[in-house]
């Protein structure tokens, strides 16, 4: 079974309400989902679509067709239709769309007239849209039931029932007339957790120990902020929603120096006015998380769309020169322990980490078994109470052998807690003489950077050994990557390389990817951008240079079909 | 109990004359008196010649951003409230380069002393005019003098319903202590603008200029009068107010947090375990 639903209409018509259940009723179903949505910046109109994969073996990006295509509006039949599967099928209402379509591969449902009639309300004509789908797929009712129930919880017995009915009516009315629908579910199992890459970061956050999140709405990264707050009173947690994305950061610092753990998040333009406060993060050696959700720039560019394009500015961003460390997930499982991680390092080593992650990741929901939390870590690395207090003569930026000094916790003991953007000495006072800047130089870059490089994991080879083409990849395109992997494993000799802790690279003593990549006869470097940036970071670090690259910023994700033709093209043409 | 010397930091890299001398001893005075230790509280600070006053002052430190104090203070604030934050800072850092800030944590009302060395002028770089130049004023980078009307700080702060609005002067230290301490013990954002020379830069609003002009005001004046407060704070030119404008009690903002309730969140602990709970909720 492998079967791909595309929701399509206007904003406010409940694309998100349709997806989201379905997606969440077949991970119940213990079936293996993968979903993505690709919407406008606008809360009303123009054209949305929420794309639902299901499938009994592992999935993780979307296929090109389409199985069944639930219209809400034209705009869908006309963009969609050619991507039908051969027997693909459109559900749609002819009285909401206006429109009679003629085809065997069009199924008209009287959504709204089924709603009232046995929901007795005309807003459950969505409802009865996911009982139509169902009716497709020949599944159960039992499970959408449950949800339902959940959904309604607040509105009482009368609305939850009105649901139900018209859930059983859709399903009952295509089980009814539709001849042409031949899909056939797989057997049920386990329930599987349904997760996205955002909510992934913001569970991540809060298994850290998070205290403090600051700020600004910025999409796609406001739904880390969405899921924090969320679990402020349960967690202990604060979230400040900041003035712009200068006071974020700047917020999250003073927490971070106050003596909590503490994040911010943003997009690209917000990160452009966050980098003076990166490099404040770096002088005064304070702990900080940011999470750089990925839009395609430049300036405004396309906010809600999807791209890499903020690599080199996620590397070079800030001025001076001070360590930072940069991971990019490519799943949503990665995302969760890669968050853990940057705590773990931006504690360790008092420097800020940047989790990169697009649209594209931060919207997508995968399913997975379980999460395990044995792989959690948290360790309170900071001075506070009687330990603070018993420390002889505690100086905030003291040297050395790693470079670092605990961070004691102001005004939990009678040591005083210094530090300052300027230079500054051991105890954190400002300073003009050139022995002590080198030493501090010194102390913040050359003691620490070694012992961090030592904690970065090697990147993750998926595929033949010794493959003849080895696709490389970071961040959110993992799972293209490995699903091309798979399809054209019957075929060719292919394996991909993906990277999903960026900065600092990698070493190659402990697994030498270049010389996979250099024995490779096609090793092409994937991304979704226009200047291969990770391929630039790659050659400035190692000198390795990619012969080949896809590239594609068109503000959408690459999808298997597509990608597994460019590769063609890409080998023949070699 | 603390003594003045006990807040002595390093040796001040000011010009001789400037007025934050008098400011300097001022606070020392007020924490002796009210008997604060230097390790009870943070001074958080900017850019600028008052951003470096913790450096000249024993506390705990975070020197900052060119106006970016008041974020980091109220970050340090919404995470322990039970510790005290204070910022100095100038004209050109507060009102200038950190305006949207100084607009924003007055709107929060969150519990931080903000002194604001008011020179009309900007110092470090050397003399160039700052939001509260006065108009006309000529400066080398103002050849035809300054364009743009004097930002009035407190008419500013009262508009945005601000907790408490003081106004200062270097060149009177008692009444300059006594409003600090105010402050201090304010519950609530506090404003305290403080006239002070630049003996550097600023040769039309010298000491003699300000000592001609200042007056207190005194028991006519009702600081719980927000319209009264409003009018008092235009007053500027011939005649210049000195003491509290306006206060109210507008509620905390870190003590309205529910999550505050059980103790400042750098005291309270993380149970790892929750999260499996936590997790249940994806499927």
């Amino acid at each position: 079974m492998d079967y791909t639903i595309k929701i399509g209409g206007e904003a406010g018509q409940g694309i998100q309400t349709i997806g989201g259940t379905l997606a969440r009723l077949f991970a119940r179903s213990g079936y293996h989902v993968f979903t993505n949505q690709d919407y406008e910046s606008r809360v009303r109109g123009g054209h949305n679509f929420y794309q639902v994969r299901l499938s009994d073996r592992q999935i993780t990006a979307s296929r090109d067709t389409v199985d069944i295509l639930v219209a809400m509006d034209q705009a869908s039949i006309i963009l969609h239709e050619k991507e039908l599967s051969r027997d693909g099928q459109v559900v749609y209402d002819s009285d909401a769309l206006k429109q009679k379509y003629e085809g065997l591969h069009f199924f008209d449902t009287p959504f709204t007239q089924l709603a009232v009639a046995h929901g007795g309300q005309k807003i459950m004509a969505n409802t009865v849209a996911i009982g139509s789908v169902l009716g497709m797929l020949e599944m159960e009712i039992d499970i959408l039931i449950e949800i339902l129930k959940t959904t309604f919880r607040k509105k009482g017995d009368d609305v939850i029932q009105g649901n139900v009915k018209a859930a059983e009516a859709g399903r009952n009315f295509v089980l009814k007339y539709c001849q042409k629908c031949s899909f056939t579910p797989a057997v049920r199992s386990k329930p599987r957790m349904l997760i996205t890459g955002n909510d992934a970061i913001g569970l991540g956050a809060v298994a850290s120990g998070l205290k403090f999140y600051s700020a600004y709405p910025m999409t796609p990264s406001t739904s880390i902020m969405n899921y924090v707050a969320g679990k402020e009173e349960e967690y202990g947690i604060i979230v400040e929603q900041a003035e712009d994305e200068i006071a974020a950061i700047n917020m999250a610092l003073g927490a971070s120096f106050a003596g909590v753990r503490a994040m911010t998040g943003t997009s690209g333009g917000g990160f452009a006015l966050m980098t003076e406060g990166l490099s404040l993060a770096g002088i005064t050696e304070t702990p900080i998380v940011i999470a750089l959700a990925q839009r395609p720039g430049p300036a405004t560019g396309l906010p809600t769309r999807t791209e890499q394009g903020d690599l080199q500015f996620a590397l070079y961003g800030g001025h001076g020169e001070f360590p930072r460390v940069i991971f990019a997930p490519g799943t949503p499982e990665q995302a969760f322990y890669l968050t853990n991680k940057a705590f773990g390092i931006a504690e360790k080593y008092q420097i800020p980490v940047i989790i990169m992650t697009d649209q594209y990741l931060a919207d997508a929901e995968w399913t997975y078994d379980r999460f395990d939390l044995n792989k959690i870590h948290y360790s309170d690395q900071r001075l506070r109470g009687a330990d603070l207090q018993d420390f002889p003569d505690y100086k905030r930026h003291a040297f050395s052998d790693t470079g670092v000094f605990p961070l004691g916790v102001p005004g939990d003991s009678t040591h005083l807690i210094v530090t300052d953007s300027d230079e500054h000495d051991e105890e954190g006072h400002l300073i003009e003489d050139s022995e002590t800047r080198m030493k501090m130089m010194d102390k913040r870059l050359f003691r620490k950077v070694p012992h961090i490089h030592e904690d970065i994991a090697p990147p993750l080879y998926y595929g033949k050994e010794n493959a003849d083409i080895v696709l490389t990849g970071w961040g959110s395109t993992y799972g293209v990557l490995r699903e091309v992997v798979d399809v054209l494993s019957g075929t060719r000799s292919i394996g991909m390389l993906h990277f999903s802790e960026i900065y600092p690279l990698p070493e190659t003593e402990k697994f030498d990817y270049l010389n996979i990549l250099s024995k490779a006869e096609h090793a092409l470097c994937i991304e979704n951008n226009a200047t291969a940036q990770f391929a630039r970071l790659l050659r400035t670090e190692t000198g390795y240079e990619f012969k080949g690259t896809i590239l594609k910023y068109d503000g959408r994700p690459f999808t298997i079909d597509s990608l597994i033709k460019e590769i063609d093209d890409h080998s023949g043409r070699l | 109990m603390t003594i003045a010397e006990d807040y002595k930091g390093q040796h001040p890299a000011w010009c001789p004359g400037c007025g934050n001398f008098s400011i300097m001893k001022s606070f020392r005075d007020a924490m002796v008196e009210m008997n604060i230790e230097p390790h009870k509280f943070t001074i958080v600070s900017g850019i600028g010649q008052a951003a470096k006053f913790p450096h000249y002052t024993k506390c705990n430190t975070f020197n900052g951003l060119h106006g970016r104090a008041l974020p980091v203070a109220s970050g340090m604030r919404i995470v322990n409230h039970e510790h005290l934050v204070m910022v100095f800072t100038g004209d050109g850092d507060c009102y200038g380069e950190g305006g949207n800030h100084f607009v924003h944590s007055i709107r929060r009302n969150i519990n931080v002393k903000l002194f604001v060395h008011d020179n009309q002028i900007y110092g470090l770089t050397k003399g160039q005019a700052s939001p509260t130049t006065m108009e006309g004023m000529k400066t080398k980078n103002q050849p035809f003098g300054v364009f743009s009307e004097q930002l009035n700080p407190l008419a500013l702060a009262i508009a945005l319903d601000c907790s408490f609005v003081a106004r200062g002067f270097s060149g009177e230290m008692g009444h300059l202590k006594e409003l600090m301490k105010e402050a201090v013990q304010h519950r609530g954002f506090t404003l305290v603008d403080i006239l002070q020379p630049c003996v550097s830069f600023n040769k039309i609003n010298t000491f003699q200029w300000y000592k001609e002009r200042v007056y207190h005001l005194d028991g006519s004046h009702d600081a719980e009068d927000r319209v009264k407060a409003f009018e008092k704070s235009l007053e500027w030119g011939e005649r210049i107010p000195l003491g509290v404008l306006f206060r109210n009690n507008r509620p905390v903002y870190e003590e309205r947090i529910p999550v505050n309730e059980s103790g400042p969140l750098v005291k309270q602990g993380f149970d790892i375990k929750k999260i499996e709970q936590t997790l249940k909720e994806f499927y």
